[in-house]
């Protein structure tokens, strides 16, 4: 028996939610933005209104500004988001138990255990949607399918508060015809791609030999084959299961460009100590790092490195992160963010491969002082003890809301 | 008129499985009202005022109004 999927989309989720919060402002054009003051000043979602008038997130506030004068900037709240967000895998909850999170407001739900009890895959679909408005105030795009790429695409091409089904008999006639960038997974780069082969459609890549994509495209190349051919076999991931984690990564947008070495350093620093204390909490350690710095041309550059021991010291992942700015960017431009990732990560009781050359014992000071650090921050707060380096202007902003996101799809 | 979220003082009753009763509401300028019955509890987004809350539908002097609980907070939706 074929598995029924459904995708299920919040409609402008954070708009929605801040409207749904202060009925004042429905049917209102409504943007949620960040703080101008903390250079965030970009639009994170906007409502059905705001997107009538033209105004795009991502775009910053002043051009969406100029395209509907009357627009609403409502600062974000994430702790409510996250309150929705939580009250909507209730509602989810009582029909599967296999409940995939992708971000806030996204999630794919297996329901086909639920079929029967429930008087059909439609009526599941109608009675999310109905409990989204009555009880949240919001309305939800579902898509549902017999896998998980369908289903996401039923969610994009569903209206409003609407469900869009494709199924194993329709799906070349409602699938096929569209461009191959709708496949959830084809990003701009290689859709390009695909078009320059002259594959425009998903049914155009459908019919191509699965050998030849796999030849051009490597291993994406087969799997985007199998997505067109509605031959995904992803499974859902059961509610509560726990996605692993790969990397733990920290980046701010500064409040000021930062104009040298000792500037990058001191946010390394205060970066690094929230990825350290997220990798003691996790039990896990870091054999590398990677840094991306966005420049004041809002150009991302990327580099990573090995650290010198498999580590969670602020210290150490601090300076393999400064040893890799310093050697790879070129400061054609000033700095505006940064971010810095612990990657290659393994548990905190993996064994080690010792080196002749290396200074181990500096190192296990270094460990000593850093559990020292972090038990007087547990006993006496977050301030109790920093690096005299961080008691200077850093230009990081005050405040950082933290915001899970659950986003990684599970095969 | 408008519709305003006005929070409120309850008295209420747990019963022996935890669930909480609503008994009588002490609005903002003091005056009390009892609460004849409870006749519906469930989520729901309240319209007039915004949010979502734990709604009771209750019967104050044989009128039916709407009762809200937020993470230990009662409200009304009141027109003023």
């Amino acid at each position: 028996m074929d598995r029924v999927i459904i995708h299920s989309d919040m409609n402008s989720c954070y708009a929605s939610i801040e409207c749904s919060l202060n009925p004042e402002l429905r049917g209102k054009a409504v943007a949620v933005g960040g703080s101008t003051e903390d250079r965030h000043g970009i639009i994170l979602a906007k409502s059905e209104e705001a997107k009538k008038c033209g105004v795009k997130t991502g775009e910053v506030i002043w051009q969406a500004k100029q395209k509907c004068p009357d627009l609403i900037i409502i600062p974000p709240h994430f702790e409510q988001y996250m309150k929705y967000s939580s009250l909507a895998h209730d509602i989810y909850s009582r029909y599967t138990d296999k409940i995939e999170p992708m971000g806030l407001d996204e999630v794919w739900c297996d329901i086909s255990g639920s079929i029967k009890a429930f008087g059909g895959a439609k009526k599941i679909c109608d009675e999310i949607r109905e409990a989204f408005k009555n009880e949240l105030g919001l309305t939800v795009s579902i898509g549902l399918s017999y896998n998980k790429i369908f289903a996401k695409l039923g969610s994009d091409l569903a209206g409003r508060d609407e469900v869009f089904e494709i199924s194993r008999e329709n799906y070349k006639e409602k699938v096929h015809p569209l461009p191959v960038r709708v496949l959830f997974g084809i990003g701009p780069k290689t859709g390009d791609k695909l078009n320059s082969y002259g594959i425009n459609t998903v049914g155009q890549l459908a019919a191509c030999s699965s050998e030849w994509l796999r030849l051009i495209f490597g291993v994406l190349g087969e799997d985007m084959w199998q997505k067109a051919n509605g031959l995904d076999f992803s499974r859902v991931m059961s509610d509560g299961q726990k996605i692993p984690i790969k990397s733990i990564g920290h980046g701010i947008t500064c409040t000021a460009d930062l104009v040298d070495s000792n500037e990058v350093w001191k946010v390394m620093l205060s970066l690094s100590q929230n990825v350290s204390k997220r990798l003691r909490e996790a039990h896990l350690e870091a054999t590398a790092v990677q840094i991306a710095v966005k420049d004041n041309q809002l150009v991302t550059r990327q580099f990573q490195g090995s650290t010198p021991y498999v580590t969670q010291s602020a210290g150490e992942i601090a300076k393999t992160a400064l040893d890799l700015f310093q050697k790879n960017y070129l400061w054609n431009y000033d700095v505006r963010s940064v971010t810095v990732t612990a990657i290659n990560l393994q548990s905190e009781n993996s064994p080690v491969q010792l080196e002749l050359t290396g200074d181990y014992k500096r190192h296990e000071k270094q460990k000593i002082l850093d559990d020292t650090v972090m038990e007087l921050r547990q006993r006496f707060g977050e301030k109790a003890i920093f690096n005299c380096c961080l008691m200077t202007e850093t230009k990081m902003p005050e405040h950082k809301e933290k915001v899970p996101l659950p986003f990684m799809r599970y095969r | 008129m408008k519709n305003r979220k006005v929070y409120v003082k309850v008295l209420v009753q747990f019963d022996e499985e935890g669930n909480v009763l609503p008994m009588n509401i002490t609005w903002e300028d003091g005056r009390k009202y009892e609460i004849d019955k409870v006749t519906d509890i469930r989520r729901a987004c309240a319209f007039k005022v915004g949010g979502t809350a734990i709604r009771y539908t209750v019967r104050i002097n044989g009128k039916i109004t709407y009762l809200f609980e937020d993470e230990g907070r009662w409200f009304v939706e009141s027109r003023s």
